[in-house]
C-alpha cells in the first residue's frame, strides 16, 4: 500500500500519505481530486465508490471531505481526503466518475454547504427546499425554531 | 369519421406517486413523468422521514446513540446496533467477549430474514400475490418474539453495547429459535410454491428493472440487489468482521439482475443466514456477555470506518472522535439511500406498473433513506 502512495506522489505531487489509521489514506489537494480518483479507479482497482461525506472543523476554519473507496471484490479499502475552506467550500463533483456520488453529494451539500463543481443537479435532498442554513454544520443551532424562516 | 394523425398523439404527463401510497413502502414520493404508460423520467423526492440523526448523534454520549440506530433500517436493527458498536469498538480497541460475538451473529442474523422476509412478502402483495403475505409474515412473528424475550423489544431492539450486548438469552430462547429454522424451509417452499414458479408473478417481474453489473457497481448498489447480478460480493466473506470468518456458508448469485432475481435472491439468502445460525448455535460458548468498558465511553482521538454486510446492502458507519464523549461527527452510509439512487436509471424506460415492481425489488426503508 505504501507503495500506491509513492506511485500517486510520483503523478501528484501534493499529495500526502497518512499513516497508523484503520485504513491507508491520502490527502489530495482539491484541484487535483477528479485526476486522482480517475487514476485510482483506472488504474488502481478502486473500482466502487463506497462513501462520501464531509466534516465540519470549525475551529480550523476548514471542512474537510471525506471519500471511502473499495476496491471490488477483493475488498481492499482506502481513504481520500480534501481539506476546503470552510468560507467557500468547493469541489468538483465525482458523478462523471460514479453515478453513484450524486445522491450523495446533495446530501452533502444539503446538510454541510458543500458546492460541487459540475454535478447536474445539486439541490437539497432531505431537508427542504425552503430550509435555510446547513444543519449539519457546527455553528446551526439546535433549536426548534432556528433555520426556518 | 376521419381522425387527425395529430389528435392521436400523446401528451407528457406528470404524475406524483406517494409520498402516501402503499406500494413506496414508506414515505417516498417519486414525480413520474409519463409518455402513455411508459415512464420517461423518475424523479426522487425524500427526506419526509429526516429526523437529523447524524445531527443529534453529536449531542449524545456514545451509548445514547445507540437506540438511534435501531430506528435506521427499523426492519433489521439488531443488523444497525451491531455496525454502530463495532465501529466504537474498532476505534477503541475493544475485545468483545466469545459469547456476545456468538449472540450478535445469532441475532444480526435473524433480523436479516426477518428483513428479507418483508422483501418477499410486500413485492408479492404489490403484483397482487395476497395469499404470500401471510407465510412470511407468520414466521417472521417468531423472529420478533425471539427478539421480545431476550431483549423486551421487537423493532427498536437496542440489544448490542459497545463491548457486548445488553443481556443473556433467557432460558427457552435455544429451543424456541431451533424449532424457527426447522420450519423455515417450510416457509420457503410456501413462497417458491406460491411465488417463485408463478407464471403471473413470473411475467410481471422477469426482465422488469434490468441492471448490468458494470452499471451497478458504478451506482454504488450493494447486498442482494448486487449479487443478483451476478458478483458473489459479500463483506462477510469478503472482508470479514466480528467472527464471520469462523462459519461455513455460500453466497447465492444469480445473473439476470431483473426484479425477480432481485426476489429470488432473498429467499436463498435466507438458506444461509439460517445455516450461519445453526453453526452459531452449536459453536454457542458460555462466559460473560460484556467486556469490561469503562463507564464512561470515550474513545481516542481520531477516525474510523467500518462497514457491514447489512440486510438491504453495506451500511457503513464513519466516526470522528476528539476524545471526548460525543461522537464528533457520525455518518452513516445507508444502502437504501445509494440504491434508491439508482432507481431513476433501473426504471426509466419501463411502464408504470413495473414502476411498483421496481420499488418493491430494491427494497428500500426509509427510517435508512432518510436518517
Amino acid at each position: 500500500m505504501n507503495g500506491l502512495i509513492e506511485e500517486l506522489q510520483r503523478l501528484f505531487p501534493g499529495i500526502q500519505g497518512e499513516e497508523g489509521g484503520d485504513m491507508p489514506a491520502l490527502v489530495v489537494p482539491a484541484d487535483q481530486l477528479l485526476a486522482v480518483m480517475k487514476e485510482l479507479k483506472e488504474r488502481h482497482d478502486f473500482n466502487f465508490l463506497a462513501d462520501l461525506t464531509a466534516v465540519d472543523f470549525r475551529d480550523e476554519k476548514r471542512i474537510e471531505m471525506v471519500y471511502h473507496l473499495l476496491a471490488v471484490p477483493e475488498a481492499r479499502e482506502l481513504r481520500v481526503k480534501v481539506n476546503l475552506n470552510r468560507q467557500h467550500p468547493e469541489v468538483s463533483s465525482l458523478t462523471a466518475i460514479w453515478p453513484a456520488a450524486d445522491v450523495q453529494e446533495r446530501e452533502v451539500y444539503d446538510l454541510m454547504g458543500v458546492i460541487f463543481q459540475g454535478h447536474p443537479n445539486l439541490k437539497r435532498i432531505l431537508c427542504p427546499d425552503d430550509f435555510t442554513g446547513h444543519p449539519l454544520r457546527k455553528d446551526f443551532q439546535l433549536n426548534a425554531e432556528e433555520g426556518r424562516e | 369519421m376521419a381522425v387527425a394523425r395529430e389528435d392521436l398523439l400523446t401528451q407528457e404527463i406528470e404524475l406524483n406517486m406517494g409520498p402516501q401510497h402503499p406500494s413506496t413502502h414508506g414515505v417516498y414520493r417519486a414525480l413520474l413523468t409519463l409518455d402513455g404508460e411508459k415512464v420517461v423520467k423518475v424523479e426522487n423526492i425524500i427526506g419526509y422521514l429526516h429526523r437529523g440523526i447524524e445531527k443529534l448523534a453529536e449531542d449524545r454520549t456514545y451509548t445514547q446513540v445507540i437506540p438511534y440506530t435501531d430506528r435506521l433500517d427499523y426492519l433489521a436493527g439488531m443488523l444497525n446496533n451491531l455496525g454502530y458498536v463495532q465501529t466504537v469498538e474498532k476505534l477503541m480497541d475493544i475485545e468483545v467477549p466469545e459469547r456476545a460475538e456468538y449472540l450478535r451473529i445469532i441475532m444480526a442474523e435473524l433480523s436479516r430474514i426477518a428483513s428479507h422476509m418483508i422483501m418477499v412478502a410486500s413485492m408479492a402483495l404489490d403484483v397482487s400475490g395476497w395469499t404470500a403475505w401471510f407465510p412470511p409474515f407468520r414466521e417472521r412473528e417468531r423472529i420478533l418474539d425471539l427478539f421480545e424475550m431476550t431483549c423486551g423489544s421487537r423493532l427498536t431492539v437496542s440489544y448490542m453495547r459497545i463491548g457486548g450486548v445488553a443481556a443473556d438469552i433467557p432460558p427457552g430462547f435455544l429451543p424456541a429459535l431451533e424449532a424457527f429454522l426447522d420450519d423455515l424451509p417450510q416457509m420457503i417452499a410456501e413462497m417458491n410454491g406460491l411465488i417463485t414458479g408463478n407464471e403471473i408473478f413470473k411475467a410481471r417481474c422477469q426482465g422488469v428493472g434490468k441492471i448490468d453489473l458494470e452499471t451497478a457497481l458504478a451506482y454504488g448498489i450493494t447486498g442482494p440487489n448486487l449479487r443478483a447480478c451476478g458478483l458473489p460480493f459479500d463483506l462477510r466473506k469478503a472482508r470479514p468482521y466480528g467472527i464471520y470468518d469462523r462459519f461455513e456458508f455460500d453466497i447465492p448469485t444469480l445473473n439476470n439482475g431483473d426484479s425477480y432475481d432481485r426476489f429470488v435472491i432473498r429467499l436463498l439468502e435466507m438458506e444461509q443466514s439460517a445455516r450461519i445460525i445453526r453453526q452459531a448455535m452449536a459453536g454457542l460458548p458460555g462466559g460473560p456477555v460484556m467486556a469490561k468498558v469503562p463507564r464512561v465511553i470515550k474513545p481516542p482521538k481520531g477516525e474510523v470506518y467500518h462497514q457491514i454486510e447489512g440486510a438491504k446492502g453495506i451500511l457503513g458507519f464513519y466516526l470522528v472522535s476528539d476524545g471526548g464523549n460525543k461522537p464528533y461527527r457520525l455518518h452513516i452510509h445507508s444502502p437504501s439511500f445509494v440504491n434508491l439512487g439508482a432507481l431513476p436509471r433501473i426504471a426509466e424506460g419501463g411502464n408504470i406498473q413495473d414502476f411498483v415492481v421496481n420499488i418493491a425489488s430494491i427494497d428500500i426503508v426509509l427510517g435508512e433513506v432518510d436518517r
